[in-house]
């Protein structure tokens, strides 16, 4: 389950990175308000694993070709029944975001908030109050 | 309950700031005028109600039942896609939250309004492919619109890869709908000349065997002639239209990137969009992955 931030928490936000396209990819710019919270090699780590996850999603691959054939062929009725391909890997994504802020950001007052929330739009990282995290 | 308790269990689909309609408790968005979506879907809804009445109960004897079962299941891909293209949302772009905007006046410099003075046009450069590109920063939604988007005057959303705003459907066109879109203009073209055929070919049919000319066939099947003129009308300005977006498709662009192309210098008319084949760009466009809608608004 997301956790929700508490509701005055300072933001930093993480901005889409456009140079390749409109392809889901954000900054691996290491922001400075995270200087003395968490190490630079962590955090490009997990935007790289991220940026990596995104690029699963929106990679044109022969299966998904064929979903969306399909899919056409039955004018649209079956993913009323089933989750694309993008959503499944959103799923995957939620979980990865849900383990790093337990495994690392929540132990160092951090809090990352899943893109899907912002619209795929942004990542925003939370700091925490240490006295409210809990 | 008080006023805060009230907007804080607020639906987003019921705090939503743009203008589109939303029905099924936020699962289906349509734009902001659905009249004429009401009008394309009467006209299809009558005309092929006239075929069955009238066309399909003669031509399942005369000539074959295959005809009304692929009339029936044309029909049912129109309406199917028409409802997708118009109850879909297009890629609505999410406004920034209060802590966003502020965050970006920070990186830009300055506040956003000083003592009603007009704001500096903000953009950001960035390549792409190659191509230069500069982003807009959109005042209604607050963000910087990503390469592609564009803001809906209509729906006061920006959304992603927008085409252009269809009154025939009610709805933006745009990054999650066109393709919905695209395969609706074709099964409509589709439909009316399957229409326009068979009516046609019911009057020759019924004037062959009657012996009492065209005119007489028109007295015993009237409801023939009547789907046969609207289908015939309908039928030049949809295969122009689709003809229109094949090539679009082709070429990767949207209707919105063509207006501007006619009017751009030649230095930048090269597209960073097409994946260089005609095949690759329909695949992208029609079979590529499809992202899911970018807010949840039934929670």
């Amino acid at each position: 389950m997301a956790r929700l931030p508490p509701a005055h928490c300072t933001k930093i936000f993480v901005q889409r990175d456009y140079c390749d396209g409109t392809a889901v990819k954000f900054q691996t710019k290491f922001p400075q308000e995270l200087e003395d919270r968490v190490e630079r090699h962590i955090f490009e780590e997990t935007v790289h694993e991220l940026n990596a996850f995104y690029l699963e999603a929106e990679t044109l691959s022969t299966r998904i070709c064929c979903e969306n054939c399909l899919a056409c062929l039955t004018a649209y009725v079956v993913f009323l029944c089933m989750d694309t391909h993008y959503e499944k890997v959103l799923k995957k994504i939620g979980r990865f975001i849900q383990e790093q802020n337990n495994s690392i950001y929540i132990p160092r007052g951090l809090l990352l908030i899943d893109p899907a929330e912002r619209g795929l739009r942004v990542l925003e990282i939370c700091i925490l109050v240490d006295d409210n995290s809990r | 309950m008080s006023v805060v308790e009230v907007m804080s269990t607020a639906k987003k689909w019921e705090v939503f700031p743009g203008k589109n309609k939303f029905c099924c408790n936020g699962r289906l968005i349509m734009g902001n005028q659905t009249a004429i979506f009401y009008v394309t879907l009467f006209l299809i809804v009558i005309v092929t109600g006239l075929f069955f009445g009238s066309d399909c109960p003669y031509l399942a004897v005369r000539l074959s039942p295959a005809i009304p079962v692929a009339g029936i299941l044309l029909f049912l891909f129109v309406i199917s896609f028409l409802l997708h293209t118009s109850c879909t949302d297009p890629g609505i772009i999410p406004r920034a939250t209060k802590e966003e905007a502020a965050d970006l006046e920070k990186q830009t410099g300055g506040p956003s309004a000083v003592c009603g003075r007009d704001l500096p046009l903000r953009t950001r450069e960035l390549t792409i492919n190659g191509v230069l590109f500069k982003l807009k920063y959109c005042q209604t939604c607050r963000i910087f619109r990503p390469p592609r988007a564009s803001h809906c005057s209509i729906c006061d959303n920006c959304v992603e890869r927008f085409d252009h705003h269809c009154p025939w459907v009610g709805n933006c066109i745009g990054k999650r709908n066109y393709r919905y879109f695209y395969l609706f203009l074709v099964s409509v073209s589709m439909h009316c000349i399957f229409i326009c055929a068979f009516s046609v070919t019911t009057l020759v049919l019924i004037s062959i065997e009657n012996e009492n000319g065209f005119v007489a066939a028109l007295k015993t099947s009237p409801g023939s002639i009547v789907e046969a003129v609207i289908a015939f009308f309908s039928l030049w300005s949809v295969i122009g239209l689709a003809g229109f977006h094949t090539y679009l498709v082709s070429c990767n662009l949207t209707t919105n990137e063509d207006i501007k192309k006619n009017s751009a210098s030649k230095s930048d008319r090269r597209n960073p969009f097409s994946r260089g084949s005609l095949c690759s760009n329909y695949c992208e466009v029609i079979c590529g992955p499809t992202p899911p809608r970018s807010t949840t608004f039934t929670r």
